[in-house]
């Protein structure tokens, strides 16, 4: 098989098993729905201005990605198949067939969240769509690339849980504030081109993250 | 290493000594005196030990990344020892750096701790090295300890650019060389001091670099030998 083949090949497995039970999804839909209500009590007296509701925005997202994106190596460990996996797959196809998996896992849970606050928050009209799109994109994928490799990482080690947010959250600061600054600027309506700094931050955070990744994750799958 | 261990005694003692000796005139004459900076004052002497303890913390975190790459190429434990050395002494760094910065931010900005952009890369700095310990203690084995905190290391390095030259353009900031400092990238980056206080300065550079590499030289031995210690006992 090519390598595009078999990475498919990767992302449809974890989607298929992942359907079987839906337990990460369920998960993580239960996670939206319940830090999304916290915030409605904590602000359900106050006005939220753009920064705030922008900010409560990026927490969501970023809690999000902490508690679920561990899974996609988390789950082969438990279940005893990362051997069976190292056999069939050379490196990088696995890599990219996770991380692939990740962003879409991250953007379907972004776009749940984003409906969610347009429903419950009536400040958060976005003025900007299009800002507002390859905003949240960008940092969600950006998020997704810096979440797969410390997944795996965390994978072989004892307290997984704790762990993985230690360790991601250093990684995480750059897109979560470039990420917060642009959604801003969609909130209160800026063009393209006022934002397009932001962007160029974001797409050289992902490139540089999956670049680094890449070359990197041999290291770290094989014993 | 005798060398190294005895001029960067030397030189941190004087550094020490005029940093805080040499008084601070309007009008300074010739090299027994400091011009006043405005705004700054008598402040202005944290300059020799903040700004070469925050550049050692980079070095020491770009030599434990080195000495990491080293290790996955060559699986050979003694560059692990180095790696590690060089994490630890960068934390203490850090820590130096960290605390003096508050000091001087309080007394010159108000407050201990104003997130601008530096103050926020150092504690991001901070976290990624007691990330990279909590990792280690997390991992039994030594090979794959080594290994994982290895990458783990050069993974947070890529971030490390982003901090160092793209937050500061982007975010106003109180140090000086943020986003629309009227006075250009600071007088660290443009040397803008006067002669005396610049040769104070770049010993001060020297100096603490010399101290980081004979700490980093004792901490490699000491750790060879628990090395080779724990080594006997398991046979």
């Amino acid at each position: 098989m090519s390598a595009f083949g078999s990475t498919y090949a990767v992302v449809a497995k974890d989607i298929r098993s992942e359907w079987r039970t839906r337990y990460a999804v369920n998960s993580l839909l239960m996670f939206v729905v319940t830090a999304v209500s916290i915030i409605l009590f904590a602000l359900r007296s106050v006005d939220p201005n753009p920064e705030l509701l922008s900010g409560m925005l990026w927490v969501v997202i970023f809690f999000t990605a902490m508690s679920g994106m561990s899974r996609v190596f988390v789950s082969e460990e438990e279940r005893g198949t990362t051997l069976t996996l190292q056999l069939v797959a050379t490196p990088t196809v696995i890599y990219f067939g996770k991380l692939l998996f990740n962003s879409v896992l991250i953007l379907f849970l972004s776009f749940i969240i984003t409906a969610m606050y347009m429903i419950f928050f009536s400040g958060f009209t976005i003025q900007s769509p299009g800002v507002y799109v390859i905003s949240v994109v960008l940092g969600s994928l950006g998020f997704a690339s810096a979440s797969t490799i410390i997944a795996a990482i965390i994978a072989k080690t004892r307290s997984r849980g704790t762990l993985y947010a230690v360790l991601l959250f250093p990684l995480l600061i750059i897109p979560l504030m470039v990420g917060m600054s642009s959604t801003i600027k969609a909130l209160e309506g800026s063009t393209l081109s006022e934002a397009l700094s932001d962007f160029q931050v974001l797409a050289s955070y992902l490139m540089v993250m999956v670049a680094g990744s890449y070359l990197l994750f041999d290291y770290v799958w094989k014993e | 290493m005798k060398f190294v261990k005895y001029s960067s005694i030397v030189l941190v003692t004087f550094v020490i000594i005029a940093g805080i000796a040499i008084p601070t005139v309007r009008a300074p004459q010739g090299l027994f005196e400091f011009p006043t900076i405005p705004g700054l004052g008598q402040k202005s002497r944290n300059i020799f030990f903040h700004v070469p303890v925050a550049w050692t913390t980079v070095v020491a975190f770009l030599v434990s990344m080195y000495y990491g790459f080293r290790y996955v190429r060559t699986k050979n434990m003694e560059y692990d020892i180095k790696s590690v050395s060089s994490a630890g002494l960068g934390f203490l760094f850090c820590f130096l750096a960290t605390v003096t910065g508050a000091i001087w931010a309080k007394f010159n900005w108000g407050d201990y701790w104003n997130w601008d952009p530096r103050e926020t890369s150092i504690f991001i700095l901070l976290l990624i090295y007691g990330a990279y310990f909590a990792l280690r203690s997390a991992l039994e084995n030594e090979e794959v300890r080594a290994r994982l905190s290895a990458v783990y290391s050069m993974v947070a390095g890529l971030t490390v650019p982003f901090f160092i030259f793209v937050m500061p353009r982007m975010m106003a900031g109180l140090h000086p060389g943020a986003k629309g400092d009227v006075e250009g990238k600071g007088p660290v980056l443009e040397l803008k001091m006067s002669s005396n206080m610049l040769v104070v300065f770049l010993v001060a550079l020297v100096a603490f670099n010399l101290l980081y590499v004979w700490l980093l030289d004792l901490r490699v031995r000491a750790g060879k030998l628990e090395y080779e210690q724990s080594r006997e006992q398991s046979r």
